[in-house]
């Protein structure tokens, strides 16, 4: 079995700061807004070497918005960042008028996105968010799983012409895909090849499929363990094709199991080829104050709660 | 350059368009759009500096957003005639299939509407984004929105303000068609507002008052005078105070008409309070 080691840990936020550092170097259309949110985003290298490409909305993050759809006619493309909770259901009209229907070429940059954002508690931690941005016409809606992927993305997202939802957070996790990767939108990556089970994971659930494969590996389970970073369009291709070799599935998300990746692949599956699955993600409730382990630990969004998920689903074939 | 009889002549027409638009498919909103008639001729055909086409982009002219978009009869009718696209399309308003969606989008790509509206609020901070994308690009161009006094209830709309003058966008001008009416009632009665006036001057905008909204020598003489407060470090605000309805006697002075479409009978009496000039589409 392939197996993943790291030598680093970072936050994704600061792959997302890195990644749009570079664009600030090579694009000269990349603009960056922010709410009152440049530390805890990242963007200060950014505004540093770009401080004319740089507006700073104050705390309004509809505002914020309608200027990001603003300067795309002009030919701008606005990369706005706050925190997911802010990014997306503070503002959610706006973003479905003046950006998802307008078909703006805005970049929605989310960070603190889930469970991981920690002690600030629930009314910080969206969980919802995914559901919300993916069920918008025409947006496109990104999840990486570590530095290398964020930063990668980021860089991405500017060749593509259309409104995108980028979700990252705040823990530093393990950095285990290439610095060079090339980041295609909507293309799920297989990390591991296996027979008895597909886990299909985002985000930071990816290290903790890879670190539950390994265990399941020990038990003569072999997993295989596919990075959806894409969650629309999604790549139903690679899970139909891993499917059709292990039979049933488990994904895998910090996210409302409610209208998350989860159901997404459910979809897929329901009308192309039925097949067991069960669900890793928070089920149907807000979260809470505590530290990111604790609450992936309480919440079950873990290496622990992905084995017995296979090994029920297994049992479902 | 038009002179003003010319002006005249097609706001008769354009305010003939509304009002068979909106009986044709008994839906719309005519009362807004008969009032804000002359102000958007004036503003297609004398006031803003446009290209010939049209971009999305808008680089090197003047650009318009319409935020209180259900106000598109009139803001469809004044597109056409300025040549965005065949007249005849107007026969398709609120149809299915059609470009000439009940509230603007650009979803369609119906020439000369560069974003969705109709969820209010929202334009302005839309205008302030290009404006700034204008200053960016060194394009000296102008943006020009246009607001409903009802639709300032919208809390956006006082970020959008605020903003607009800390960082010195003054190469906007936004106008608030004031005409103390919106769907429930007067503003006074749904939500007094005080004085819009002093709110703008308090966030630091440069306002003037147009008194004569449906008068286009005041509504020249107005937009002249905001052109002339552009680039001096403030957004610009016109209090354009018009009459809802204005040109048909029964849908004037009342919101009665905000959303409701005129009868057969209706129809023709409006129409003949204002007599075909440049040719019924």
């Amino acid at each position: 079995m392939k197996t993943y080691t790291y030598t680093e840990k970072k936050d994704t936020r600061s792959g997302f700061g890195a990644g749009l550092a570079e664009l600030g170097r090579t694009n000269p259309n990349v603009v960056a807004l922010c709410a009152d949110l440049i530390g805890s985003l990242k963007m200060d290298e950014f505004i540093k070497e770009n401080p004319e490409r740089f507006f700073q909305i104050g705390i309004a993050e509809a505002n914020m918005m309608g200027i990001a759809a603003g300067l795309t006619i002009g030919g701008k493309i606005p990369f706005t960042g706050t925190f997911a909770n802010f990014s997306t259901g503070r503002v959610y009209d706006q973003i479905r008028q003046s950006i998802a229907y307008s078909n703006k070429n805005v970049k929605i940059c989310a960070s603190h996105a889930g469970l991981t954002l920690g002690e600030d508690g629930a009314t910080h931690q969206i969980l919802e968010d995914i559901g919300l941005m993916k069920m918008l016409p025409g947006m496109t809606v990104i999840n990486p799983c570590d530095y290398n992927q964020t930063k990668a993305a980021t860089i991405a997202i500017a060749e593509y012409d259309g409104p995108v939802y980028l979700r990252f957070g705040r823990p530093s996790v393990p950095i285990f895909t290439p610095a060079d990767q090339k980041f295609e939108i909507g293309k799920a990556l297989q990390l591991t090849e296996g027979a008895d089970v597909t886990i299909v994971a985002t985000g930071h659930l990816v290290w903790e499929a890879l670190e539950a494969s390994k265990a399941l590996y020990e038990k003569g389970i072999s997993a295989e363990v596919i990075d959806i970073h894409t969650i629309k369009p999604l790549d139903a291709k690679a899970i139909l094709d891993s499917v059709a070799k292990t039979r049933c599935i488990v994904t895998a998300e910090e996210h409302n199991i409610l209208g998350g990746l989860g159901e997404s692949v459910a979809r897929v599956l329901a009308t192309n080829n039925p097949t067991p699955q069960e669900f890793v993600g928070t089920k149907d409730t807000f979260g809470e104050s505590g530290t990111p382990a604790q609450l992936m630990d309480k919440y079950q969004l873990n290496a622990e709660a992905i084995i017995n998920a296979c090994e029920t689903v297994i049992k479902r074939k | 350059m038009a002179n003003t009889t010319e002006l005249q002549d097609l706001t008769t027409q354009v305010r003939r368009d509304i009002l068979r638009m909106v009986h044709k498919v008994n839906s719309g909103h005519p009362g807004g759009s008969l009032g804000c008639a002359e102000f958007l001729v004036a503003l297609y055909n004398e006031v803003m500096d446009r290209k010939d086409g049209f971009d999305m982009d808008g680089l090197n002219e003047d650009l318009f957003f319409l935020s209180n978009g259900h106000i598109s009869p009139v803001f469809y009718s004044v597109l056409a005639h300025a040549g965005y696209f065949p007249v005849e399309e107007l026969s398709t308003f609120r149809l299915i299939n059609s470009r000439l969606q009940g509230h603007p989008t650009t979803h369609e790509g119906l020439p000369g509407v560069r974003i969705a509206s109709g969820s209010l609020g929202q334009g302005m901070s839309v205008a302030i984004g290009a404006a700034q994308a204008k200053k960016l690009n060194g394009d000296n161009k102008l943006v020009y929105t246009l607001h409903g006094d009802g639709e300032l209830q919208e809390g956006q709309n006082w970020e959008a303000i605020m903003y607009a003058s800390a960082k010195k966008v003054d190469n906007l001008i936004c106008t608030i068609d004031l005409n103390g009416q919106q769907i429930d009632g007067s503003t006074d009665t749904v939500l007094p507002m005080g004085s819009i006036e002093a709110k703008f001057l308090a966030f630091g905008w440069d306002v003037l008052t147009v008194e004569e909204g449906n008068d286009i020598d005041a509504i020249l003489k107005g937009m002249a005078e905001a052109k002339a407060l552009t680039g001096k470090g403030k957004p610009v605000c016109v209090l354009l105070k018009t009459v809802m309805g204005n040109g048909v006697d029964f849908m004037m002075y009342t919101h009665a008409w905000h959303g409701k479409a005129p009868s057969d009978e209706q129809l023709e009496n409006a129409l003949s309070q204002n007599p075909e000039t440049l040719g019924d589409y």
